[in-house]
């Protein structure tokens, strides 16, 4: 956040400290790993005390690839993606000092798993018409509704929730965000079988779940304004972090070319070179925001990264399956399993094809982040609306 | 393979080059002088090039200061073609200070010839043509139009020539008894013939240059010249993608500005969603031309090694992402976007002939397929070969 703080020599001097006293070859995974939140070295760019240095963000990366280099062990961000990406961005901007005391070490340590109660079975893209309640009574709020398309429900400890406090005011003014317990006994998680096979997001029932007001974040009523932190950070997440020339997706059907050349055409080497060319100006736009982000001066080009990775994911994947010819009639596994990760690479092309459907649906449909580039980055008029100055209560449904 | 150490960001002063140069040519170089230039017989606008000579030095941009340059780099290269595509300007930027140049460059400029050349370029007093034609595309065999012969005088046809009919100077790659060479013929001199063709850009004219029996100076030979030829047309591939950014942000700006006013059905046409979403995704075409530009300039400016990927990634790219927003601001005007007196038709002219120009996309990715190893399928054999 701070650009004051410390520059690069420092930090790298502190990471030296760190791998000075743990050694990474001898020292217990989450031993190592408290010792690295507790030498601000976990985000930098979070302040001193709760695992950063005031440091500018960029400087992450210099910290994670020398301590990668290093053999020392990470959080397995891929587990606790929506609480590094999600949860912790908005719990630092908005949560209070004990909130932030409480949840983002554990977080970050991955000794507790988040995720986020948002979507509903009514509203999805328009999701401030979300109807889930939240009462207040005495010192707590009283939550009941249904969400759905809930990712890792099934491992959470606790969940970003938003739900609705005032429903005699429009949509976007009655909503408070909170920290849900996913132990509460009102919390019910049924799984959803994906197109994949397996059940990565569930349907969440909430019942008379009690969370004391101790655990809202933000004011009330100013719910929908603290969840635009978390879809932000959320979009930015996806397609943030660096890849090397061919990497991601298209590494695999690059590699599946080189080693079998009976499975070659001119047809799918036209197409295998464009999606290529895509791949590595998708990766050099990527980079591009990175360096405007790094430089403090962070351009609208951030919002069509999601876009950008969703479309590519699919026509490689879709690519993928093609080339692989009678090999793609196949299907790894359609055991009704409950993975705690999204594992692209490590599974078979058809995972691959399919699971890339949801990129261009969950964190905001491409539709939808193509209407907020046409009206946020282009200034283009919004479509006439009917439901902005109506009272929740009253919208039709 | 690294490329985490590119630049792609315009610098302080890049941004004042950018600036320096739409200012003039939001002064010199209006729409209406552009279009009316079109139908006249000097297509070319000489005295705006004077102009961006003496106020700004862009003829010898690319030229080092020991020359009598300004000792820029194909970032800076860049911008100025951003601005002047965008624009249309009409004058030789490309041919004379980014392709004759940039083959000037790989000669030895020790040798007085090509110093004192660069040195006339950098002033101002030569314009030059690199004669090979503009959709010449790099790691091609060396031209072979042209033959010198035993004293050095050259005979040959050259077709579609960018710039040439401005040039003074032609620097013509001709193949003689020592093999190939880089040759620079006055444009003036006896039995040269330079005839303008009809363009389909009409603001980048083109001409067929013929050579009977031209008396010529040799400033590069063998590899030399080979190379020196080959690396002007990757330079040129790399930085004409900063055209077609310029071309394209021009489009998309124009049809957002027209959406966000044009009524129909009682609405800004801009808010119906079936065109709000085409600009958004032209948009993000844009974004991601303008990285793949910016990868190529800097490349091009560092030497870095793998410069061939980031060119032949740049044109695959920017040359159909600049004729897409061209076409989609002609389509999105509507009749107004048919018409000759609207601007939107040199921009869409500009974006096709410069997608041929120096390789077309299905050249660069069949050139990247190599330099990548993604090899295409075998040829097809037929019967098998009986071996004896
Ligand atoms: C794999 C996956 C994981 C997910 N994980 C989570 C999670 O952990 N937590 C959570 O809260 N949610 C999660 N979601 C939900 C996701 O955010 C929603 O599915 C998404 O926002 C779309 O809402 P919807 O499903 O109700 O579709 P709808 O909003 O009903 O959309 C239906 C179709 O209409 C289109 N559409 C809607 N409005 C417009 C408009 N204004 N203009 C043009 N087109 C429009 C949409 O693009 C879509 O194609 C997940 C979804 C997926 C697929």
């Amino acid at each position: 956040m701070a650009e004051n703080g410390p520059d690069a020599a420092e930090v790298l001097r502190r990471v030296r400290g760190l791998l000075d006293a743990y050694d990474p070859g001898s020292t217990e995974r989450l031993e190592f790993l408290r010792a690295r939140f507790d030498a601000g070295l976990a985000w930098v760019h979070f302040p001193p005390g709760l695992g950063g240095l005031g440091a500018p963000r960029a400087l992450q990366s210099v910290v994670d690839a020398e301590l990668a280099a290093a053999g020392a062990p990470d959080n397995d961000p891929r587990r606790i993606g929506i609480g590094l990406g999600m949860a912790a961005p908005t719990i630092l901007r908005y949560g209070t000092d004990a909130q932030r005391e409480r949840f983002l070490r554990p977080l970050w340590l991955g000794e507790e798993v988040w995720c986020q109660l948002f979507s509903e079975p009514g509203a999805g893209s328009d999701l401030a018409g979300l109807g889930t309640r939240a009462v207040r009574e005495g010192e707590d709020w009283v939550v009941t509704g249904q969400k759905v398309w809930t990712s890792n429900a099934h491992n959470a400890r606790w969940a970003i929730l938003i739900a609705r406090t005032d429903p005699d005011v429009p949509k976007h003014r009655g909503i408070t965000y909170f920290v849900c317990d996913m132990t509460d006994p009102g919390v019910e998680v049924r799984p959803l079988r994906q197109i994949t096979g397996e059940a990565e997001f569930n349907e969440v029932f909430l019942t008379g779940v009690r969370i004391p007001d101790t655990l809202r974040l933000g004011e009330v009523g100013d719910g929908w304004r603290v969840a635009q932190t978390t879809l932000m950070n959320e979009r930015v997440a996806i397609g943030g972090s660096p890849l090397p020339r061919e990497g991601g997706m298209i590494a695999s059907v690059a590699a599946t070319w080189r080693e079998r050349p009976e499975l070659r055409t001119p047809e799918l080497h036209d197409r295998l070179l464009r999606l290529w060319v895509d791949a590595e100006v998708t990766r050099l736009t990527a980079q591009r925001v990175r360096q405007q982000l790094a430089v403090g001066a962070p351009g609208p080009e951030g919002s069509g990264m999601k876009l950008a990775f969703a479309r590519l994911n699919q026509a490689v994947s879709g690519l993928e399956l093609e080339l692989l010819g009678e090999e793609g009639l196949r299907y790894g596994d359609w055991t009704n399993a409950r993975p705690d990760t999204v594992d692209f690479y490590g599974r078979d092309a058809g995972y691959r094809y399919l699971r890339a459907k949801g990129n261009s649906i969950e964190g905001g449909t491409s539709e939808v982040l193509r209407n907020i580039i046409a009206e946020r980055v282009l200034g283009l008029p919004s479509e006439p609306r009917t439901d902005k100055d109506v009272a929740w209560k009253d919208l039709p449904r | 393979m690294n490329t985490d150490g590119l630049d792609l960001l315009y610098s302080d002063v890049e941004d004042d080059l950018r600036a320096a140069v739409r200012d003039l040519l939001a002064d010199r170089c209006p729409a209406s002088a552009v279009l009316a230039r079109c139908d006249s017989d000097t297509p070319y606008d000489l005295e705006l090039w004077r102009t961006l000579q003496v106020q700004l030095g862009l003829a010898g941009l690319l030229v080092p200061e020991e020359f009598g340059g300004q000792g820029g780099s194909a970032r800076e290269v860049g911008v100025v073609l951003e601005e002047l595509a965008a624009a249309v300007a009409p004058v030789p930027f490309l041919g004379s200070a980014v392709l004759a140049t940039s083959a000037l460059l790989d000669c030895d400029t020790a040798d007085g010839q090509v110093a004192g050349l660069l040195g006339r370029l950098a002033s101002g007093e030569s314009t030059a043509a690199l004669a090979v034609p503009l959709s010449a595309a790099p790691g091609g065999a060396f031209p072979q139009g042209v033959e010198a012969d035993a004293h050095g005088a050259l005979s040959g046809r050259v077709t579609s020539v960018a710039d040439a009919t401005v040039a003074d100077v032609l620097l013509v790659p001709a193949v003689g008894p020592e093999g190939p060479g880089l040759y620079e013929v006055a444009a003036d001199a006896p039995g040269v013939r330079i005839s303008a063709a009809t363009p389909l850009d009409l603001t980048r004219p083109i001409a067929d240059v013929e050579l009977a029996g031209v008396r010529a100076t040799r400033l590069a030979g063998g590899r030399i010249a080979e190379a020196a030829v080959d690396r002007a047309l990757l330079a040129g591939a790399g930085l004409l993608a900063s055209e077609q950014v310029g071309v394209a942000q021009w489009c998309l700006d124009e049809t957002v500005d027209y959406l966000g006013q044009r009524r129909q059905f009682g609405r800004v046409v801009g808010s119906f969603q079936a065109l709000k979403h085409r600009l958004a995704d032209i948009w993000l075409e844009v974004v991601s031309a303008r990285a793949a530009a910016r990868a190529a300039a800097d490349a091009l400016a560092h030497g870095a090694p793998d410069t061939a990927v980031l060119v032949r990634v740049a044109q695959a790219y920017c040359a159909p992402a600049a004729v897409h927003a061209a076409e989609e601001c002609v389509q999105l005007h509507g009749g107004i976007g048919m018409t000759w007196e609207h601007p939107a038709h040199l921009r869409l002219k500009r974006a096709k002939s410069s997608e041929i120009a120096l390789g077309t996309p299905g050249r660069h990715r069949a050139a990247l397929a190599a330099l990548v190893d993604l090899p295409p399928a075998a040829q097809a054999t037929g019967r098998p070969a009986v071996t004896a």
